[in-house]
């Protein structure tokens, strides 16, 4: 097992401890010369961008129209916030993205669960539980669009049919998936991508617990449900955090499986989607960049925390260097 | 076994440890049921590819049917003459590129942040962070901007810029960690011998930290060979990559169940060979290096 600070052990003190051997002249900028290629590289690329972002957010602009641009303050925050339809948007993120993370999280728990203990096969059983993460998104959402969710030779209906006919029910119902419970489509099929991710987070978790504790709550006579409540769901609280965070902030992102299940339709439009449409076809510049910013800003929510989240269990790795 | 532990069981404990025995059998299955439920539309997509299409879209399914390569020859252009030979290199390009330039811009930071730590190192580890979580479609638009005027819309390079800023966080992350099981004293002494810093990352810790090195290459490919949205908007037909052909794939050629199943499988094979590969550090890198 590596920890984050290994062979420097006086982590927080190192730089502390020679201050003026490091702040000031050559010496010190041999130390960050490393370092700044990637820093530049990824300020330019990344924040750059969003500034860019913010900016144009205060025009009405229109590239079909570009003799109309005009600074118009905050007036498209005000139109995010009064369209109906990324309003609406916003309410399906919201339900996507908690839809699928509380759904993840429980799976992947009963799955971490399953997997800690010992039994035939163990190491075959999570390759067979990575997979689904690991075919590509896209095919993934093309997978289920037409090779189970299709109404007429789909795996889902087509195994509806083969159940019936074993009751001897010659015409089961053969409902049409997506039409009739399309966000329930999109999440199922995230749910199914992204539960592993889930589990093989929680299973870290699991294995970093202590044996010996859990040996002595045995011998006390702990029952399994006592140990798992009392002892591993404590110890998981964090790595549970984190799924959730992590989760939460990479499924708010999703666009492979709305854009390619119902191609936002149906509403199941989430913001990612709609700021896509909006600048690259409706060509609304203004709009869509007044959305992003939304969306950065609920994001930043989330990933304040999430950040909280990976400095504390990385804070405890520092430490026990 | 346990019972070598238990000398002389009573009858009462016997029956316990049966019991238990049982239970973990049970719980041995269920995990095994799991599994292959989880795995079963992706063995569903691999046999439907390997159908003949009017085998492939029936109802019900047909299991049984005799198995052909049918589904991956149209793929490759057999009847339409379309092959993916070029959307497939341009991910590979793309993925390939980008991970380099990732490597070798996240080798020295890594360096900095664990060998040589600089001054507030943890603010710098969350800055990097942090970028990773700023929405891809908040920064999408001036870059589609900036890409037209200068012409570089369509052009696999500018996406491997892309992808090396969203891969680079994650790099930093799993390989300061790696970084810092490398012996300060190895690095000293070769230091002392007289070799400047790229010396001393190619000579000394790129070769201690390889197998860390070479699971964040595979996390760094796998998460770029995924990408749809950069993809989408910024290239059209040169630099088109297997993501955007495949969600092209559908309208373009009507519906083949079993040709657009094996597009499927060829599309995900790399990154299956990458991910069962990275299995270990899949996480780590996933979690952002919060969990190992």
């Amino acid at each position: 097992m590596t920890t984050a600070v290994g062979t420097t052990p006086q982590s927080p003190p190192r730089p502390t401890a020679t201050p003026d051997r490091r702040s000031k002249g050559p010496r010190a900028w041999a130390t960050r010369a490393p370092l700044l290629p990637a820093l530049v590289f990824l300020i330019v690329v990344t924040q750059l961008p969003f500034v860019a972002t913010l900016v144009i957010s205060l025009f009405d602009w229109n590239s079909l129209n570009p003799d109309k641009r005009a600074f118009n303050g905050l007036d498209n925050y005000a139109s995010v916030f009064t369209d109906a339809a990324l309003r609406d948007s916003v309410v399906t993120t919201i339900l996507l993205t908690a839809g699928v993370v509380i759904a993840t999280v429980v799976l992947g728990l009963a799955l971490a669960l399953l997997l800690d203990r010992a039994f035939f096969g163990r190491g075959l059983v999570r390759t067979l539980l990575i997979t689904p993460f690991l075919i590509v998104p896209v095919s993934a959402a093309l997978l289920w669009k037409h090779a189970l969710y299709n109404p007429e030779y789909g795996l889902l209906n087509g195994a509806l049919s083969w159940v019936g006919e074993l009751f001897g029910d010659t015409t089961p119902s053969q409902p049409d998936w997506i039409a009739q419970m399309p966000l329930l489509a999109v999440i199922a099929a995230l749910v199914w991508q992204w539960t592993p991710f889930m589990m093989l987070i929680l299973l870290a978790g699991l294995q970093s617990r202590p044996a010996e504790v859990v040996e002595a709550a045995r011998l006390d006579g702990a029952s399994a449900w006592q140990t798992f409540r009392y002892l591993t769901l404590p110890h998981l609280r964090r790595y549970l955090e984190l799924g959730v965070l992590l989760g939460a902030v990479y499924i708010v992102q999703n666009f492979d499986a709305v854009f390619t299940i119902t191609a936002g339709g149906l509403d199941t439009a989430n913001l990612p989607y709609t700021i896509y449409q909006t600048f690259y076809q409706a060509h609304e510049y203004g709009l869509a960049s007044a959305a992003g910013v939304v969306v950065v800003i609920g994001t930043i929510i989330i990933a304040t925390f999430a950040l909280r989240t990976v400095s504390s269990l990385f804070s405890e790795e520092a430490n026990r260097a | 076994m346990t019972t070598a532990t238990v000398p002389a069981p009573t009858p009462s404990a016997r029956g316990t440890l049966r019991r238990a025995r049982r239970r973990s059998t049970a719980l041995g299955l269920l995990a095994w049921a799991a599994g292959l439920a989880f795995c079963l539309p992706a063995l569903w997509m691999l046999l439907t590819s390997l159908h003949a299409e009017s085998d492939a879209a029936t109802n019900p399914p047909s299991l049984f049917a005799p198995l052909t390569l049918d589904g991956y020859r149209a793929f490759f252009g057999a009847d339409t003459g379309v092959t993916p030979w070029p959307p497939l290199l341009n991910s590979l390009g793309a993925s390939f590129f980008s991970t380099v330039l990732v490597l070798l811009l996240a080798l020295p930071a890594a360096y900095a942040l664990s060998i040589r730590r600089v001054r507030k190192w943890t603010d710098v580890m969350f800055f990097f962070l942090s970028t990773k979580m700023l929405p891809v479609v908040a920064g999408l638009l001036p870059i589609y901007l900036f890409a037209k005027n200068a012409g570089m819309l369509d052009n696999i390079w500018l996406l491997v810029l892309l992808y090396t800023s969203m891969n680079l966080p994650i790099a930093v992350w799993m390989m300061q960690s790696f970084l810092a099981d490398v012996p300060v004293s190895v690095i000293e002494a070769a230091q002392v011998d007289g070799a400047r810093l790229p010396t001393v990352l190619a000579r000394v810790v790129a070769p201690m930290a390889a197998p860390g090195i070479a699971a964040t290459a595979l996390i760094c490919f796998i998460f770029s060979w995924n990408e749809l949205l950069f993809a989408r908007v910024l290239t059209g037909v040169v630099a088109q990559t297997a993501p955007v052909f495949l969600t092209g794939f559908v309208t373009s050629q009507g519906l083949f169940l079993a040709q657009l199943c094996a597009a499927s499988v060829v599309v995900s094979l790399p990154v299956l060979a990458a991910g069962y590969a990275a299995q270990d550090k899949l996480v780590q890198g996933l979690s952002l290096g919060a969990v190992k």
